[in-house]
């Protein structure tokens, strides 16, 4: 949502994020991202000749966590079976706990050397993660020696077991920093050179790229002391963009829900929601509140759909369309504080983007409150339209119940 | 009386000759602002809606006595002009911008540290309004009335329906103050009802908030300590979706706290009074004020 209060991001795909770790000098796992299933082979057999491995992890790649509870992660120890695997995985529909029900097509894997070969030493997991504290307004290393498990989970579980690092930004991550955490993590000799490394080069591309959440759960030890981001979600600040065009370019619209997409492009901010009345509103905390109400009249939000301050007519008119491709929704209710935009002309705004559309099959609620209401009121009520209209929230709300009974 | 700007206060506007600058500086001179000029680096010398343009915040302070600032540049360009209305010993910045990088409002919290007698307002806020005649930002003027109450608020149009409640209520807000909704935010919540409380003529406080975040629990708990007077709440975003999110760090840090319900919950036990719905905000501060 817009409101900077869940403060937006663009997704990356495990590939993408490993290969910007990879550039800023983090150790990841050798691996290629594979279409097909000939790319994939073409991938393992590529992977086999610079790392020299002859074991491989097949991974999908969606905007979801949890791939592997769904089958979307498959280990193969011969090229049959990644051809096998290759072949089951891309293009199937995969259900995770972070999809939802109807599940995400994988239209992309992860082809990777598998880094858990015997060795002198047992492998190790940690959780390592870096975002944003509101609070203190600096960057913070979240880790934990108990990795390769759901952090929440852990969180609950063994809180102690979570450690935390902020980073002053006038200075950045300092190496006595990287200790307390590699010694917090128990490390020694080599495996404890290799995290010092490991820890700064990914915090560089945290701040390099705009980030807004690196989470790389789990970083491996290997058996030969490498340390290595084995699983990694990425995220990258949206107002920040303008400055990364190559990462901007990494944009998977595929990801993403089409019809949030369209919004987009009318510069309309859609969240789809699974409730029977559809709403409109200028502003994002007005929007939610809007929502709220909705939900205190007996309805349920379709949606969240913010217009914008100015709510002009081009833009409702969008709105209306896009809310209406939701068969769901029973109602509409367009809530709108006309500040510096007046009423009067939002009104007029909805009635001709009516007009436009033509046959409106479900009820809609104009709230126009602000400067001009009265006029506003009745620009709608003179219309002629099916649009019932209201100047405070209280009769708006009471208006929703009425239609939703 | 008010908060941090009143009739005495002298506005600059950066980003003066742009559209939205042009637009709303306009606007805030109808409303009786004491806009004394603007800053377009390379316009110096020449006038806009017969003010003077100077090249940097600095020139314009030497020649006007401006105290006040409003930020209307774009994001990329407005951390920088941040940091020149402070490092120009401006003490109100106001920043009505939005979408700044958080990586740059990271490095303004620390540049503003060091200069101590300088308060930013926002990023992406709706200004601060002092009726009858202090407007510096984009809210409409026309809702506001002179009174007692003091708001504050992380959204722009959802404060526009709490100012016209208290309104239409009868009463008047002695200062209402946006600061907006972004992660890394100039002045907190906390911070500005600490104002109200310290200001004599300010009799009882509403507060908007939403869900995300900890400013709303911040406040709460130094209300519960320090409070002397009603302080009234709404909290929005009970029915928005948890985000989609792909990692699981974030929902450790803002823990359990951050839903609307739990916001709700810790300001009625650190003594708020707290409305459940948008459209009860008016009401449930008439009855705050009868007890």
């Amino acid at each position: 949502m817009a409101n900077a209060n869940l403060y937006i991001a663009m997704n990356l795909h495990e590939f993408q994020s490993k290969g910007l770790l990879k550039k800023h000098g983090v150790a990841v796992p050798e691996g290629m991202m594979a279409r097909t299933v000939d790319e994939a082979i073409k991938a393992a057999e590529l992977i086999r000749e610079s790392a020299d491995v002859e074991k491989w992890v097949v991974k999908a790649q969606i905007h979801a966590g949890g791939r592997g509870k769904g089958g979307g992660v498959k280990v193969c120890h011969t090229l049959e079976e990644v051809k096998k695997h290759a072949g089951n995985i891309l293009g199937m529909t995969l259900v995770t706990p972070q999809t939802g029900p109807q599940g995400k097509l994988v239209r992309k894997i992860l082809v990777e050397q598998n880094i858990y070969y015997p060795g002198e030493s047992e492998p190790a997991e940690y959780y390592l993660s870096i975002l944003l504290n509101r609070m203190k307004g600096q960057n913070m290393i979240m880790y934990s020696p108990r990795g390769g498990m759901d952090i929440e989970q852990v969180a609950e579980e063994t809180p102690d077991q979570i450690f935390t690092e902020l980073v002053d930004p006038k200075v950045g991550l300092q190496p006595f920093q990287c200790r307390k955490i590699a010694f917090n993590l128990n490390l020694k000799g080599e495996a404890y050179k290799n995290m010092l490394k490991f820890i700064s080069a990914v915090y560089n591309t945290y701040v390099d790229c705009d980030a807004s959440l690196i989470e790389i759960n789990p970083v491996i030890k290997t058996s030969d002391y490498k340390i290595l981001a084995a699983d990694t979600k990425m995220s990258i600040d949206n107002n920040a963009l303008y400055r990364h065009p190559d990462i901007e370019a990494m944009r998977d619209l595929g990801e993403e829900d089409p019809i949030e997409v369209e919004a987009g492009k009318f510069d309309l901010n859609y969240v789809k929601l699974y409730g029977n009345v559809g709403c409109m509103v200028n502003g994002a905390g007005l929007a939610m509140a809007t929502m709220d109400i909705i939900k205190l009249s007996g309805g349920d939000p379709a949606n969240f759909l913010d217009v914008g301050g100015s709510a002009n007519a081009k833009r409702v008119e969008e709105g209306f369309r896009i809310i209406l491709k939701d068969p769901n929704v029973k109602a509409i209710l367009l809530n709108v504080f006309g500040g510096i935009v007046r009423c009067d002309r939002v009104a007029q705004g909805v009635v001709d983007a009516y007009r436009n559309i033509g046959e409106i099959h479900v009820p809609i609620i104009v709230r126009l409150q602000g400067t001009n209401a009265e006029e506003g009121k009745k620009i709608i009520d003179e219309s002629g339209l099916k649009v019932k209209s209201a100047i405070t929230l209280e009769d708006a709300a009471k208006l929703v119940t009425n239609v939703l009974n | 009386m008010s908060i941090l700007v009143n009739k005495q206060s002298l506005v600059l506007v950066q980003g003066f000759t742009g559209h939205e600058g042009t637009f709303h500086a306009e606007q805030m001179i109808q409303y009786g602002t004491r806009v004394v000029g603007g800053v377009t680096p390379g316009k110096g010398g020449q006038k806009h809606l017969c003010l003077p343009i100077f090249n940097t915040v600095d020139d314009a302070v030497q020649s006007t006595g401006a105290d006040v600032s409003v930020i209307f540049v774009p994001p990329q360009a407005a951390a920088d002009a941040i940091m020149e209305a402070a490092e120009a010993g401006i003490r109100v910045i106001v920043c009505i911008t939005e979408g700044i990088p958080v990586k740059d409002m990271m490095y303004v919290k620390e540049y503003l540290k060091c200069r101590p007698k300088s308060r930013l307002i926002g990023s992406n806020c709706p200004g601060i309004i002092t009726p009858p005649s202090t407007k510096i930002g984009i809210m409409p003027g026309s809702i506001h009335r002179p009174g007692t109450i003091g708001v504050v608020s992380r959204s722009g149009t959802l404060s526009y329906e709490a100012v016209d409640q208290i309104t239409k209520a009868g009463l008047g807000q002695s200062t209402s103050i946006g600061v907006g909704g972004d992660p890394i935010p100039g002045t907190t919540i906390r911070e500005a009802v600490e104002l109200f409380m310290d200001d004599p003529e300010t009799e009882a406080i509403v507060m908007i908030g939403e869900i995300g975040g900890n400013m709303e629990n911040e406040a709460a708990l130094w209300i519960r300590e320090h409070g002397t007077k009603p302080v009234v709440s709404f909290i929005a975003g009970a029915t928005a979706p948890k985000g989609r999110r792909m990692g699981h760090a974030g929902a450790i840090i803002g823990g359990k706290s951050d839903t609307a319900q739990a916001k709700k919950e810790i300001l009625r036990e650190c003594g708020v009074h707290v409305a459940d719905s948008p459209a009860d905000i008016g009401m449930v501060l008439v009855n705050a004020l009868k007890k």
